[in-house]
């Protein structure tokens, strides 16, 4: 009997124990949120506290998204076009090299993989001079196709679709082989489908990174209309806080959609993480 | 290996003479095959990520002004010997070091008490502990100015004004600048770190465990001689990223003082970098600056996994 109460009190102290990360990690956003409820020159005077003034609520700060701050659904815009645009081409050319360096044994095998890694090693920042001239060259400043090129290329997703293609039925290959299928054929309709939970897991990280991408999308664009979101909500921090209605709401809707493809793929989120961990 | 008009079955069966046509076989052999799947990588790799990184350091031996570049040697480099330069240092080495302090430990106690049978509700707290890392550095330096603005009202200040401090001008003094650029680091990666140690956690075979206890093993020997030896390898990951992440830091400072703070409190190795190459135009100096980075990390990285004792197996 003592023992089952003991037992008890354990879990007990710890959930209290782990409550102590949870409400540091939930609370901000919450406060955020509320404070998106409240007049902007509310928050600018007083800062962000979380004194419930009900009174105070409107979705003011929305409405006002969707009417006269228009710019902001141009960086919306953008941030989708470039997240999937650099996403689904970093899975296809990834997924290919992760393929063959599973299934195949060739000469310069090797070599690949050390390439990979290698590129794991190297910090972008160090690329983005010549980059940036690079992309002057190719007139592709301020373009959408400036910032997606160098990121169809992911490391990290090319070690994932190496150790997920390991776990591959290769008899399937020689029984496709002697029924005349080709090796891309093999690939596309015989692995690809295999392939399906990788794709999953690898494209909502891919789009995750694509989403918060900072320093590349601000170096390359220019105009206001062409921003992302990060880098037009990062223009909109000044010290005068006269951009708060448009920064705050803004910031909660960047979140929002995030946050709630999180909580329908949860478990693809995770295993894509943990791939990382446990071969890195 | 000279088998390619034959093919070999599961069953070591050779298929003798399996004709292609001759305009066919070479694109659709098996051999040539692989070379076509990684051709696109290693296009983007020569382009992207070669090129740049030999140009940078020939840049770094330049002086380039517009319609003129001349090499100037070392001179990138002996210009690196600045007060400014060696404050980047600093702030980038200070914060680099925090956030190890921070998050190695403090996840991992997290991912080892949500692996126990006691807990209940581990999904839940998982997904919670997660969420922040969803939202960009923009967003989350966006909560924090908010929460830790200068007014007395806001919430840092009323939390400190009710145990009886003074308001604390947090952005504005080098000690709170970090403080507040560590914590918004560890918020937003505490949630990744933990799933990490999590899966290491969960890869550790249970029989071990049960052996042990059958051995007459307590709680802290289990701890000491199977949970840590298992966890080395996911640690050793989770060290390098941070380690290379600190070094590479550049939005955490950015979302507070974007490139030019006060005293240079807020001026990192990238913001430096960022700052004489798209302020100042100083192509061949930004370089230099960027090479001592990779230096840097390289040393780090080396030093790191030499100490560490890298092995990519350790755990299996």
């Amino acid at each position: 009997m003592s023992r089952q109460k003991q037992k008890k009190l354990g879990t007990i102290l710890l959930l209290l124990f782990m409550l102590i990360p949870l409400i540091i990690a939930v609370f901000p956003l919450l406060a955020l949120t509320l404070a998106s409820l409240k007049p902007s020159t509310e928050l600018m005077r007083y800062g962000l506290n979380i004194k419930p003034q009900f009174e105070l609520w409107s979705l003011d700060n929305y409405t006002y998204l969707f009417t006269e701050g228009r710019v902001y659904f141009h960086w919306f815009k953008n941030s989708i076009i470039i997240s999937l645009f650099s996403t689904v081409l970093a899975l296809i050319f990834s997924s290919m090299v992760g393929y063959s360096l599973a299934m195949y044994r060739f000469r310069g095998q090797g070599i690949v993989m050390f390439l990979v890694l290698l590129i794991m090693m190297i910090p972008f920042e160090i690329l983005m001079l010549p980059l940036f001239r690079m992309m002057i060259w190719l007139k592709a400043v301020d373009t959408y196709a400036g910032v997606i090129l160098p990121m169809i290329i992911h490391p990290l997703a090319i070690f994932f679709f190496r150790q997920y293609s390991l776990g591959l039925p290769k008899e399937l290959m020689d029984s496709a082989r002697i029924d005349g299928c080709t090796e891309y054929g093999i690939f596309l309709r015989i692995m690809l489908p295999l392939l399906k939970p990788a794709y999953g897991a690898m494209g909502i990280l891919l789009a995750l990174f694509s989403w918060n991408n900072f320093l590349w999308p601000l170096v390359v664009l220019r105009t206001k209309e062409m921003l992302t979101l990060p880098i037009g909500l990062a223009g909109l921090l000044t010290p005068y806080g006269n951009n708060y209605d448009v920064l705050i709401s803004g910031s909660v809707l960047t979140v929002l959609p995030i946050i709630i493809v999180f909580i329908f793929a949860q478990k693809y989120f995770i295993e894509s993480l943990s791939a990382g961990a446990v071969k890195g | 290996m000279r088998q390619d008009s034959n093919l070999i079955t599961k069953s070591g069966n050779v298929l003798k003479n399996v004709v292609y046509s001759p305009k066919k076989s070479l694109f659709y052999s098996q051999r040539l095959a692989p070379y076509v799947f990684i051709a696109p990588f290693l296009v983007i790799f020569f382009g992207f990520y070669f090129y740049p990184v030999s140009y940078t350091i020939i840049m770094s031996f330049q002086e380039i002004l517009p319609g003129q570049i001349r090499f100037i040697g070392f001179d990138n480099y002996a210009r690196l010997f600045n007060p400014t330069f060696y404050k980047a240092l600093y702030n980038t080495t200070l914060y680099t070091f925090w956030t190890i302090v921070i998050l190695i430990p403090l996840p991992l106690i997290m991912a080892i008490i949500l692996n126990t049978k006691k807990m209940k509700a581990k999904t839940f707290f998982r997904a919670c502990i997660f969420i922040p890392s969803l939202t960009s550095t923009i967003v989350a330096g966006v909560i924090f100015r908010l929460m830790f603005a200068e007014t007395e009202t806001a919430f840092a200040n009323s939390f400190l004004s009710f145990f009886g401090f003074d308001s604390v001008n947090w952005k504005q003094n080098g000690a709170t600048l970090m403080f507040l650029m560590v914590g918004l680091a560890s918020w937003r990666w505490m949630g990744v770190n933990m799933i990490y140690f999590l899966t290491g956690l969960q890869n550790i075979p249970k029989e071990m465990y049960e052996a042990a206890e059958i051995d007459g093993a307590n709680a802290f020997n289990k701890f000491r001689h199977i949970t840590i030896p298992f966890l080395k390898p996911v640690t050793v990951y989770v060290l390098t990223i941070t380690l290379f992440a600190g070094y590479k830091m550049f939005e955490e400072a950015y979302v507070f003082w974007e490139i030019n703070s006060p005293g240079n409190i807020g001026l990192t190795l990238v913001g430096y970098l960022y700052k004489e190459a798209f302020q100042y135009n100083q192509l061949g100096f930004g370089s230099a600056i960027g090479v001592t980075l990779l230096v840097i990390v390289a040393i780090l990285g080396f030093i790191q996994l030499k100490l560490t004792g890298f092995s990519s197996n350790g755990g299996k």
